[in-house]
């Protein structure tokens, strides 16, 4: 450059040097209002904005911690499906591609499945890893989601997916456009069972990914400002030459046109989703009374009074809501609360 | 007229023939012999052509505007045809037509995108790039052909849905995973063809079927070679190379497992003659229906849901 930069700023830098100090790591910058951020306090809001609400990414496992009841979790592993069909060669090899993510992610596909509670009702969880080739969906990621779906159809779980995706993934060509209809027949085997389908929309969610399993939920819930639409902003802008919104395709432009039931900030997600799966899966039992871990007042629970409506136990028998079984079993620290909810045996049948 | 510029020794000679057979009044048995001896060149030309097309030619014929559309087949196909119009919401989607009709004497509803032929029926058609209101007017009709247990098929052709402030407005997404949904679950038989081009989501929408066949030349495609040429390449300009990488020919797909069937086009392509294509479209159809007639169906659905749970299935 000139003078000014090579070498008046450095002799400046080194004079201020003080606050140059300090490390890195312990503050980073909003990306929207571009006010300061102090990790801690980042971390604690769920690297959400403290100053804007602006909603950064966050990791795949931060995300699962988030919604599961006392952030535990039981990982499920993603079935191992061929890897790179059609030989697929771009400016690089698809499968150096792969490699690179895999390693990058230390993840081996784009997609984390979970199982745990929520609410105390049984869940699994299956959320995007957007920092793998964009979250984008190819037969392994399919895979993943059909088995998600089976995971909660076998244990009676609602099923929770959390997209966030570019879309297919065009290095697997046409077998990645067939998980559009694949991800949809996954998600209908939850709903035929009665159990809850949830879509988590995230930033972003768009292309075959909004275009199949994410359109289809019986709840469709979405992070603020998220976006999510079937076509590119830049496509659009392009084939139609219309000047279209600032705030379109975000979350709150989709509840305005009817395509989410309620955008909800990440720090009340636990609750609400907790409060709908109580409601779903527990229909007869009032939520009040269903104190289970995560959701509600805990400070009652230890009173051994109300507590959760299912039983602690992941995906173990006891797991099955029905309540002569449960009466059966009077060890059981949920039989009273069961009893009074005879008809959430409906999704065990 | 549009030329495919692979095309051009092959018009140029046609070009000739024409002039030739104009002149016929003061034919001579010499010229008979000249004309014959083009005639045999044009076709020997068109073989040698179309039996090695590359990819990006195939893009080109597929998308080719005297290439059969929805309407071409509709007309010869079925009889009594009827369109029906309206998702009964908001409009009619002129890109995505449907209405029932009798193939063969068995009452069917067809659905499918008519990309138009002029400019006039082109922007009529939205050049067959449909609104979230044809994919939920298909919606309408699969449920009606349900109520009235009449097989469906439908005839894909769409560079994809359409990508506007409306549509988005309107959830072009979700119309497209509704669609796909109630593909998957009429419990009527459903065939679809891809005569054209399979644009990515806005071909799959409708295309979700018990049987899927594709025309020789016809290609399908997770998302157009230029779209992904500038994402992967970082430039539109290698959309030839994006063709080939993406595995996007009937004869590809048909390796991958991904369709029933590849219906022949007569030597040099659909848009050459467009009777005889039709015509194999039918036989097609024809062989499919005997074959998912009489249906149950829930063994119909088992079967369908099975079809395309198997895709890309762990080992």
């Amino acid at each position: 450059m000139n003078w000014l930069s090579t070498i008046i700023r450095p002799r400046i830098r080194s004079i201020v040097n003080e606050q140059k100090d300090v490390p890195d790591n312990l503050w980073s910058k909003c990306p929207k209002c571009d006010g300061m951020l102090f990790h801690k306090e980042l971390k604690a809001s769920k690297n959400v904005c403290y100053h804007c609400n602006f909603h950064m990414t966050i990791t795949v496992k931060q995300r699962l911690e988030l919604l599961f009841d006392d952030a535990k979790y039981e990982k499920i592993a993603l079935p191992k499906v061929p890897h790179d069909p059609l030989k697929f060669k771009h400016r690089k090899k698809y499968v150096d591609q792969l490699k690179d993510a895999q390693s990058k992610t230390g993840e081996r596909e784009a997609l984390v499945i979970g199982k745990g509670t929520i609410g105390g009702q049984n869940t699994v969880v299956a959320a995007f890893n957007f920092a793998f080739i964009g979250g984008s969906m190819g037969t392994a990621v399919g895979e993943g989601i059909v088995r998600a779906a089976q995971e909660a159809v076998q244990t009676k779980s609602a099923l929770i997916v959390i997209p966030a995706s570019g879309g297919a993934r065009m290095q697997e060509g046409m077998l990645s456009l067939m998980q559009m209809p694949r991800t949809i027949i996954a998600a209908d085997m939850v709903k035929e069972q009665g159990l809850p389908y949830i879509v988590l929309l995230t930033n972003p969610t768009t292309g075959g990914v909004s275009a199949s399993f994410a359109m289809v939920g019986d709840i469709h819930i979405a992070e603020p400002g998220a976006t999510v639409g079937f076509a590119g902003r830049r496509v659009i802008e392009e084939t139609v030459r219309e000047t279209l919104p600032d705030d379109f395709q975000t979350a709150e432009y989709l509840l305005d046109h009817g395509m989410v039931d309620m955008v909800v900030e990440r720090t009340k997600l636990h609750h609400e989703i907790a409060k709908l799966l109580c409601l779903l899966m527990s229909p007869t039992t009032d939520t009040k009374k269903l104190k289970g871990s995560g959701y509600g007042d805990q400070s009652k629970d230890a009173k051994g009074k109300n507590s959760t409506s299912t039983p602690k136990t992941k995906g173990t028998k006891a797991s099955v809501r029905k309540a002569s079984d449960l009466a059966k079993e009077p060890a059981n620290k949920s039989a009273d609360t069961q009893k009074n909810a005879p008809k959430s045996a409906k999704t065990s049948q | 007229m549009s030329q495919l510029e692979f095309e051009k020794q092959i018009i140029e000679v046609e070009g000739k023939i024409t002039e030739l057979k104009n002149m016929s009044s003061e034919s001579s048995a010499n010229m008979a012999d000249e004309l014959q001896r083009m005639e045999k060149k044009v076709h020997k030309l068109l073989t040698q052509t179309y039996s090695k097309l590359t990819p990006a030619q195939k893009v080109q014929v597929a998308r080719h505007q005297n290439r059969p559309h929805f309407l071409d087949y509709v007309n010869v196909l079925f009889d009594d045809f009827t369109l029906l119009a309206g998702d009964r919401n908001f409009a009619n989607d002129e890109a995505l037509l449907g209405g029932i009709g009798r193939f063969q004497g068995q009452s069917c509803v067809i659905i499918g995108q008519e990309r138009g032929h002029d400019t006039e029926s082109r922007l009529k058609h939205n050049f067959g790039m449909a609104r979230p209101e044809g994919y939920r007017k298909a919606q309408r009709l699969m449920k009606m052909a349900e109520q009235f247990n009449l097989p469906i098929i439908t005839l894909v052709d769409t560079a994809g849905a359409y990508p506007g402030l409306g549509a988005e407005e309107r959830g072009q997404s979700e119309a497209i995973a509704k669609s796909i949904e109630t593909c998957l679950n009429v419990s009527v038989p459903i065939i679809s063809i891809i005569i054209g081009e399979g644009g990515s989501g806005g071909a799959i929408a409708i295309a979700t079927a018990d049987r899927i066949y594709m025309l020789e030349h016809s290609i399908y495609s997770v998302i157009s070679p230029e779209g992904c040429a500038s994402i992967l390449w970082r430039s539109r300009d290698f959309a030839d190379e994006a063709a080939t990488a993406l595995k996007i020919t009937a004869q590809d797909i048909e390796k991958l497992g991904l369709i029933d069937g590849i219906i022949a086009e007569p030597v040099g392509g659909a848009h050459r003659a467009k009777a005889e294509t039709i015509q194999n479209v039918a036989d097609q159809i024809a062989k499919a229906l005997k074959q998912l007639t009489p249906w149950d169906a829930d063994k119909l659905k088992a079967a369908r849901r099975q079809k395309f749970l198997s895709f890309g299935q762990a080992a």
